[in-house]
């Protein structure tokens, strides 16, 4: 944000961070680019013209719907498992000492240190020993393995910055346990859960990988992207849908990156 | 009459560790009632015991006749100020206060009128619209007080209020809250490890030790006349005179207390008394504190500022009335 020229940084390092963004962002710019391209089959450079008639071929064509559809039904509905299992479980190991507390919080964190793969074959292992059919809820499954972490995650420092006689106090002043969580658990955690609920609905909409191992014959968008990189025709309309994603998952981040931030005063500031 | 509350037996163990140990204890109604120890002596267990915060392990406990075991707090008529206040952070003061009345389903006039009235008593009106995060330590412990009074509580618990506070505001709080019990009529409870607050506040002080009751008594009680070694040591640091050093003094072999004021220094040669020698002085204001070795004994005295004094390691010879030696009930 300096303005003076003396105190800037030297040129090199000013064309190496220019590099590096570019490296990171133009790659993305391009997906962009191609969503307007006339050229359908194969992707040139520089574009022979640019259309927007993708836009409404993409709107006409009902498998994207059926895609798009399918994600956010899984991402929502996993985004709502997590939020009572991640909320239940970051309350129990923050407010209550018990054996084997640091045991279940590592368990907890750990589908999302592990690779998505090795979630995958184990999950699909383990429907075909219980003979699950594959349906929209194994899909579910496997994605709330996942979202109950970041939810989890996002809670349990809330819980740790929020003093723990504040409870008390409202049990004190005659409220019962629903009250208590009704008005003042929740008030204190609701930033950090919308938080945790936007990442994991971001997370769940753009996942591939534990998807191809759970899902049977349905495709959701990120599947549906990946099928259609191999057909030959309305290559742009790959592209319309990718802009969508990017908008879809980035708002939703961002918005999460910045709750968490103003959230840091709410709950430390009752001391 | 009734207690207000009433321990019977009643002990809380956690794990092996006895926190309060069949204690036994009557606290009047209307009574300023301090329960004073040092960290871990189960006074703040006990507290803990009568907001229902904690169940008994054994024993029983009533408030106002009524008996508390199994009764969760919510269902007491019993209010707390917490230590560390507890106020709620994303509610305004106004609503901080009036939270009582709003879980009891208080219309939202009717509540916040209360509360204004309530924050009129603890000298914060018009602080209503400010968050908790706004207030400093001292209005905090007002909004604390002003939150738990509005509920009208028979019974109000204070877990060391004073704590956090500068010297000159705690002693200001200390005036207050005496004056606001005397006109409010309700039954305070209150856990202080320092002596001076529990001294000058309550009509009554229970002294703690190891989750039992050492001894029960007035204010003058407690430090003119204590029962332990431990009381009399805890409570303004009284000398704490061996059975022999107090036989000869006053025929009985018993402990003896007596308390550093009631020492007189002189310089040796003087008479009579207890041969000593000087080993430092300490200034304090108003006054002097003196450390003395009486052939090994060490024994503390303050003496007025202005007292003309020994040099440091000179000898001296201390006396003191016999009535101020106090003999104590503990077995030699």
């Amino acid at each position: 944000m300096r303005s003076d020229g003396s105190q800037s940084a030297p040129l090199s390092l000013k064309v190496a961070a220019a590099c590096g963004l570019l490296f990171l962002h133009l790659p993305i710019l391009l997906i962009f680019v191609y969503a307007f391209t006339t050229e359908e089959k194969s992707f040139v450079w520089p574009p022979p013209g640019l259309t927007t008639q993708w836009f409404a071929v993409t709107w006409n064509r009902p498998d994207v719907w059926q895609a798009l559809s399918l994600s956010v039904r899984v991402a929502a509905i996993s985004t709502a498992i997590a939020l009572v299992l991640g909320t239940l479980c970051s309350a129990a190991v923050s407010r209550t000492k018990f054996f084997g507390r640091e045991t279940i919080s590592l368990l907890v964190i750990l589908p999302i240190a592990l690779p998505g793969i090795i979630t995958g074959i184990a999950l699909r292992s383990a429907f075909s020993l219980a003979d699950i059919p594959f349906s929209f809820w194994t899909i579910v499954l496997g994605h709330a393995t996942f979202c109950v972490v970041v939810v989890y995650n996002n809670a349990v420092a809330r819980f740790r910055r929020t003093s723990g006689s504040m409870i008390e106090a409202s049990m004190d002043l005659g409220a019962d346990g629903f009250q208590t969580f009704r008005h003042v658990v929740l008030p204190n955690i609701a930033t950090a859960l919308l938080a945790g609920g936007m990442l994991a609905f971001a997370l769940s909409f753009d996942e591939v990988i534990v998807t191809t191992f759970t899902a049977g014959q349905q495709q959701t968008l990120p599947i549906w992207m990946l099928e259609e990189l191999i057909r030959p025709r309305q290559r742009p309309v790959t592209n319309v849908v990718a802009m969508v994603v990017v908008l879809v998952t980035l708002l939703p981040i961002l918005a999460a990156y910045y709750l968490t931030r103003d959230g840091d005063q709410i709950a430390g500031s009752g001391k | 009459m009734t207690s207000a509350v009433s321990f019977q037996k009643a002990s809380r163990y956690f794990g092996s560790v006895r926190a309060v140990d069949a204690v036994d204890l009557e606290i009047a109604p209307g009574e300023f009632f301090a329960m004073l120890g040092p960290s871990g002596s189960g006074k703040t267990t006990c507290l803990r015991l009568i907001a229902g915060f904690e169940q008994p392990t054994s024993g029983s406990i009533s408030i106002f006749g009524e008996r508390a075991e199994g009764v969760p707090p919510y269902r007491r008529n019993v209010n707390t100020v917490f230590q560390d206040y507890a106020l709620f952070p994303h509610l305004n003061v106004l609503d901080n206060v009036a939270y009582g009345l709003m879980v009891k389903g208080a219309g939202k006039a009717e509540r916040h009128k209360a509360a204004e009235e309530a924050l009129a008593l603890v000298r914060l009106p018009g602080y209503g619209a400010r968050r908790p995060g706004q207030l400093s330590g001292g209005q905090r412990q007002r909004v604390a007080l002003a939150r738990a009074l509005v509920n009208q509580p028979r019974v109000l618990l204070l877990d060391e209020p004073l704590g956090a506070l500068d010297l000159k505001l705690r002693e200001n709080m200390q005036e207050e809250l005496k004056s606001l019990q005397k006109a409010l009529g309700i039954t305070f409870v209150f856990v202080t490890h320092d002596q001076g607050e529990a001294l000058s506040m309550a009509d009554r002080v229970a002294v703690f030790n190891d989750g039992k009751i050492m001894q029960i008594g007035t204010p003058e009680d407690i430090y003119q006349r204590p029962k332990t070694r431990f009381v009399a040591d805890f409570v303004g640091s009284s000398n704490v005179l061996p059975p022999d050093f107090v036989q000869r003094y006053s025929g009985q072999h018993r402990w003896g207390s007596l308390r550093p004021e009631s020492i007189r220094v002189g310089r040796a040669a003087s008479g009579e008394g207890v041969s000593a020698r000087l080993v430092s002085t300490n200034y304090l204001g108003a006054t002097t504190k003196l450390a003395l070795d009486a052939d090994g004994l060490r024994l503390h005295a303050i003496v007025p500022v202005g007292t003309a004094l020994p040099g440091e390691g000179e000898a001296v010879v201390l006396t003191f009335n016999r009535e101020h030696l106090h003999l104590m009930d503990e077995p030699a």
